[in-house]
């Protein structure tokens, strides 16, 4: 037991993965579903308060962090990743499962991770993982791969964009707080925070960078989008939580993501992509919830996910047996659909009814406390704005997905019911729709602050009375509308979202801007190659090897143009910044020769062999001019001959003072030294008032205060 | 004997070279190669993990300042093994993709491999300068021949342009040699070091910089010198390619690190002639110029060529800046990106073998194929990339926490953002191998299997690299005492 608890949890999912190419058949099916519910147990395990750290880079990290707030996040993704297996039993391919394992498994780590760098490890694996649920879509339809491989590009590359501002907003945090903690940030606290609220932002598809979403999800394949749906932005929803809990700029954000998708997902014809828009809106509500920071607010965040896995699911995963059957997922093709596929509609309304917050289903319970939540702030606007999107959604997915496929006009599709297994699927996560509506206790009593949730009532009669109010006139509005006529039609119409302002001109930038440079570059050789043209043509026709030219946009001529231009720069660099600096060259070698004559005097008179060399490094300094030779000759006759006398006199000492007893020669050799030393004295003399004032001069003039002198 | 281990590293392959040009037998000639780099290997790594401080060795008996010296620190015994490790694998590949390149011309393939080797390995451990200048062209000269036995017409007009390139390199860096040695009146490293700071403000000194620091770089393929690269690589024998891309560029970053730290001084060099500024531009250019070419090659092999222009980049991005760290970050990512190119380089082959040439779409389904080359290319581009888990992200993180103590977390931004291309041209080639259906009108393949040869020495470098990734203190710590021993508080 004590070993498992050594893995984080989601770990067995991610192992597990790896061997599913191993089973065959139903083996492999079997094999996939297990693995989520050895997770499970697994997660069981842990207890509250369980913490595991590992070292990495030698940092401490905090790989595992188990409290009420990450162990919601934890059940609810076990359970979707148990439900996402099941509905896509069917699929043959081992790419989906392990994407599905190892994406689900990331998504569970990176819940239970204490400290950034974790997070952000387990934040670039759900980006990875994750892409290949879409690039397999391409794999069914060989005549969409290039559209899915370009939608897959794209939203990897957002992906990973937001793990890198993860990452480098995590490195400036530690810069500034010297601690990889992930727990509650400021904004103002760090630059860091701000690029992790960044990182959070686009994951949690705030506005303006909510395009992802809408883009990426209706390309997946049928059991991809409901596995896509399930993890990436509740992740997201989950760090925002952690650690930006209170922060007021949120709930503005919020509101605006509960709105606007509204419009475009009441013209979108795309059924998934309807959907999409309305898992936008709402990630608004809990963006609001998380905003206003009561303990009330993030128990109804934490809540609003947890449901909002189960119904956003369940209502893809309709629509996704709706495409499987019939291979189209758009209104202006679908309706009627209520005759053959009657177990999928009653489904689909479960999953409708509890997105638009019908009390008594899962939606409801969890809702009303962000907007009790809201209420109870006195933000007024924003409830305002709540109360409007609640309306809009009852419109859009409540009413719009079921109406306009399993009923409005009859297209005359016969087709069986959904497969076996996505019915027990999307059975299951009916059942539990409903079993959080009647007994909402049990979701409470999981939530981040229990005690506070146990004290509110979500079957108030306000509630309800208010809830049914909206809902019906959000159905009056809707029928008489479509009975006007006025409602907008279902066109197989493309709507453009904000993001066409930045893909276009982004992509010509690009394009545009390797054209520019190539252009530049043909320009400024072509005429350069021009004069010699002639020349080359002829060379060209008899040496080429016959495949042609190399295709390499340089010559040889080129490169060798670009090292001594490079050389160039660098000796106008080092010239300017080193001793130069436009100085003649005599200052320079003089303050060069006042350096060493320094640097001799600055050699303790100890150091014998270290003032010897010196000497000799002075007698060797090349110099230009006369007077400055005559200065160097005296100075390094002047030292010579000073250490000559030291030498000498070391000597003369070694040898002691004379009396009878000593030897002749030894009487000789100190004789000599007497000499010696005396003639270096003289040389001294002689060489020492032109070293003397010569440098003094030369220090006057060429202000050695800079080098030199130390 | 394990004192003579410096010269041991050299000579082997050195001696090896001749040897097999005499034996004139094609497979005791590969048997030889293979060996003699794996008793250098085995001669680098005991001296790398048994060293406990700088070896000097002195050739012939004689001192290091009369004589030549040869002197291997921490960060030269980790180059050295490095290089000869990666030599072993290349060469081992032997099997088809050398062959069919090299068909009948083996024992001068193999000689010339050799004296590759010798002259990088020579290159790594002489404490001399004008060694260094000897070694580099025994080691360019063996280069260009090796490059010309491609298998295509355009090996050699290839082979030619990093001919005159590479010559070009080497007279720059021999006559930064020679007006260093004018300054300092010796060639030893140490006694070059200890003398320079007497002349360091004669413009001559700063000439010779200029010139080691230029001719340095078109050996190191710096942005705008870097021409010679992708001809190089995509058309040498597979083996050659692999070698090279994992070691030629390696070495020469080695040795502007040493002209850097060990001849010319941290201080004078990023002080005074404020190198930095002049290499940190040039750096940013090649992350981006080299990653974006990349994404738009046609053909696998320039593809990872561009690629290595990129890494390139960070490269001397982390030694522009100048401090320990960046050493650090810098001879991390040396190893780093040695391992993964050369896996790449290798698998490549392994492909290549296959399906006969190495445009990209001939490439189209075959992760079906060759489930285990696939996902070990997989593995190696996202080690490219600098996905924790690999060692890529071990280096790519020292590097930010270098960019990040220097105080310029815009450089962080723009290292992380090219890393974004790392990811568009890697996952190009997933979803040529994954999500293409195979080519109708495709020729058949060579052989149903890729064979041992090829793939074997390729996982073993794949493994390698994620299991420095998992277990990162083990390449870290190494790095980082080698990184401070080279530093020592210089700055």
């Amino acid at each position: 037991m004590n070993a498992l608890t050594q893995l984080f949890p989601g770990a067995l999912m991610i192992l597990g993965a790896c061997f599913v190419p191993l089973f065959r058949g139903r083996a492999r099916s079997a094999y996939v579903l297990a693995l989520p519910l050895l997770s499970a147990a697994h997660l069981a395990l842990f207890s509250l308060g369980h913490q595991g750290s590992a070292t990495l880079f030698g940092y401490t990290l905090e790989l595992v962090r188990v409290d009420a707030l990450s162990r919601i996040f934890g059940v609810i993704f076990h359970i979707a990743a148990f439900l996402c297996c099941l509905y896509a039993f069917h699929v043959k391919r081992p790419l989906e499962h392990v994407a599905t394992l190892v994406y689900a498994g990331a998504a569970i780590g990176a819940t239970f991770a204490g400290d950034l760098l974790t997070l952000f490890v387990f934040w670039e694996l759900t980006a990875l993982s994750s892409v290949f649920l879409i690039l397999a879509r391409g794999l069914d339809e060989p005549e969409r791969r290039e559209r899915v491989f370009r939608v897959s590009m794209r939203y990897l590359v957002i992906q990973v964009g937001s793990g890198v501002l993860l990452l480098a907003g995590t490195l400036l945090y530690y810069q500034g707080t010297r601690s990889l903690h992930f727990g509650r940030m400021n904004l103002e606290e760090s630059p860091g925070a701000l690029f992790i609220f960044l990182a959070f932002g686009i994951k949690a598809a705030f506005p303006l960078l909510h395009n992802w979403v809408q883009d990426a999800y209706p390309e997946a394949s049928v059991s991809g989008t409901v596995v896509l749906a399930s993890f990436t932005t509740k992740l997201a929803i989950y760090a925002l939580a952690r650690g930006f809990a209170g922060t007021d700029v949120l709930i503005p954000i919020g509101a605006c993501m509960t709105a606007f998708p509204i419009f475009f997902a009441v013209l979108e014809n795309d059924l998934r992509r309807v959907l999409a828009y309305s898992l936008n809106n709402q990630l608004g509500y809990m963006v609001v919830g998380i905003g206003v920071g009561t303990e009330l607010a993030i128990n109804g965040a934490a809540a609003h996910a947890f449901a909002h896995i189960l119904y956003k699911g369940l209502l893809l995963m309709s629509m996704g047996a709706v495409l499987y059957r019939t291979g189209t997922i758009k209104a202006s093709e679908l309706g009627g659909l209520h005759k053959s596929m009657p177990l999928t509609t009653a489904f689909c309304i479960i999953g409708a009814l509890s997105i638009s917050a019908f009390p008594g289903l899962s939606g409801f319970v969890t809702k009303s406390m962000i907007v009790s939540a809201v209420g109870e702030a006195h933000l007024l606007v924003i409830f305002g704005v709540l109360l409007f999107a609640s309306a809009g959604v009852c419109d859009h997915s409540g009413i719009k997905i079921p109406f306009f496929t399993f009923f409005a006009h009859d297209q005359g599709w016969k087709v069986q019911e959904a497969p076996k297994h996505m019915l027990l699927a999307m059975g299951l996560a009916a059942a539990l729709c409903i079993g959080i509506g009647v007994f909402p206790s049990a979701l409470y009593a999981l939530l981040p602050f229990p005690e506070a949730a146990a004290q509110y009532h979500a079957y108030e009669t306000t509630h309800v009375l208010t809830m049914l109010q909206l809902l019906f006139f959000a159905g009056l509005a809707f029928i008489t509308l479509v009975r006007l006529g006025v409602y907008p039609p279902e066109l197989p119409a493309i709507n453009l979202d904000t993001d066409y302002f930045y893909r276009r001109p982004l992509k010509r930038f690009v394009v545009e801007s390797y054209a520019l440079a190539s252009w530049v570059r043909e320009r400024t050789w072509g005429m350069a190659l021009g004069l010699r043209g002639r020349a080359l043509a002829s060379l060209r026709r008899n040496h080429e090897p016959p495949r042609g030219r190399l295709g390499e946009p340089w010559t040889a001529g080129a490169t060798t143009l670009f090292a001594a231009l490079m050389l160039f720069t660098l000796l106008l660099l080092t010239s300017s910044a080193g001793c130069g600096g436009g100085e003649d060259a005599e200052a320079n070698d003089a303050r060069l020769l006042l350096d060493r004559v320094g640097a001799i005097e600055g050699v303790p008179e100890q150091a014998f062999e270290a003032r010897m060399e010196r000497v000799e490094v002075l007698r060797r300094l090349p110099l230009r001019g006369e007077s400055l030779i005559a200065v160097r000759e005296a100075c390094a006759e002047m030292h010579g001959a000073l250490l000559e006398a030291d030498v000498q006199n070391a000597l003369i000492h070694s040898i002691g003072a004379p009396d009878e007893d000593t030897p002749a020669e030894e009487l000789a050799r100190l004789e000599r030294a007497f000499t010696a030393a005396e003639a270096a004295a003289a040389r001294v003399v002689v060489h020492r008032d032109a070293c003397v004032d010569g440098t003094a001069t030369l220090r006057a003039r060429y202000a050695p205060d800079r080098r030199g002198s130390e | 004997m394990s004192e003579h281990l410096p010269i041991l590293m050299v000579l082997v392959p050195l001696l090896s070279a001749p040897l097999v040009v005499f034996i004139k037998h094609r497979k005791a000639s590969r048997v030889i190669a293979t060996l003699a780099c794996a008793l250098s290997a085995c001669a680098a790594w005991t001296l790398a993990l048994q060293m406990s401080s700088a070896v000097s060795y002195p050739l012939g008996g004689w001192r290091p300042a009369i004589g030549i010296e040869l002197r291997v620190d921490f960060a030269g015994a980790y180059v050295a093994a490095i290089v000869s490790t990666i030599a072993t694998f290349a060469i081992s590949l032997g099997t088809r993709g050398t062959r069919e390149d090299v068909v009948g011309r083996e024992m001068f393939f193999y000689a010339a491999f050799l004296m590759c080797v010798a002259g990088l390995m020579g290159m790594v451990v002489t404490g001399d300068a004008f060694n260094v200048f000897v070694f580099l062209e025994i080691s360019s000269l063996s280069t260009y021949t090796l490059v010309a036995m491609g298998k295509e017409r355009r090996a050699l007009t290839a082979a030619l342009n990093y001919l005159f390139l590479g010559t070009l390199g080497g007279t720059f860096v021999l006559i930064g040699i020679g007006l260093m040695y004018q300054m300092t009146g010796t060639l030893n490293a140490a006694a070059v070091s200890a003398r320079i700071r007497e002349v360091e403000h004669l413009r001559t000194t700063h000439v010779a910089f200029a010139f080691l620091a230029v001719g340095l770089g078109i050996k190191l393929a710096v942005f705008p010198l870097h021409q010679w690269l992708p001809g190089a690589y995509s058309q040498a024998p597979h083996a050659v390619s692999s070698f090279l891309a994992g070691t030629a560029t390696k070495v020469m970053y080695f040795q502007l690190i040493r002209v850097v730290v060990s001849f010319f001084g941290v201080a004078y060099v990023f002080d005074t002639l404020h190198f930095g500024d002049f290499l940190l531009p040039l750096s940013l250019v090649a992350m981006f110029a080299g990653s974006l070419s990349a994404i738009f090659q046609p053909s696998l092999r320039r593809l990872l060529a561009y690629s290595s222009i990129g890494q390139v980049g960070y490269l001397t991005l982390a030694l522009s800046l100048g401090t320990e760290a960046g050493l650090n970050a810098g001879l991390l990512h040396l190893g780093a990106h040695a391992v993964t190119k050369t896996a790449l380089f290798l698998i490549a082959a392994a492909f290549i073998a296959q399906v006969g040439d190495d445009r990209l779409d001939r490439l189209s389904g075959l992760g079906k194929r060759y489930p285990l080359l696939s996902l070990g290319f997989v593995l190696g581009g996202l080690s490219l990339i600098g996905v924790p888990g690999t060692v890529g992200f071990v280096s790519k993180w020292a590097l930010l926490e270098a960019v990040l103590a220097g105080g310029r977390p815009w450089l962080a931004f723009l290292i992380l953002a090219s890393s974004m291309l790392a990811v568009v041209y890697v996952f190009r080639v997933v979803e040529v191998l994954y999500f293409r259906a195979p080519l109708a009108n495709a020729p058949p393949l060579a052989r149903e299997r890729a064979d041992w040869g090829s793939w074997v020495p390729a996982g073993l470098l794949v493994l390698v690299s994620v299991g420095l990734g998992v277990w990162s203190e083990l390449p870290s710590e190494y790095v980082a005492t080698a990184a401070q021993s080279l530093f020592g508080g210089a700055r």
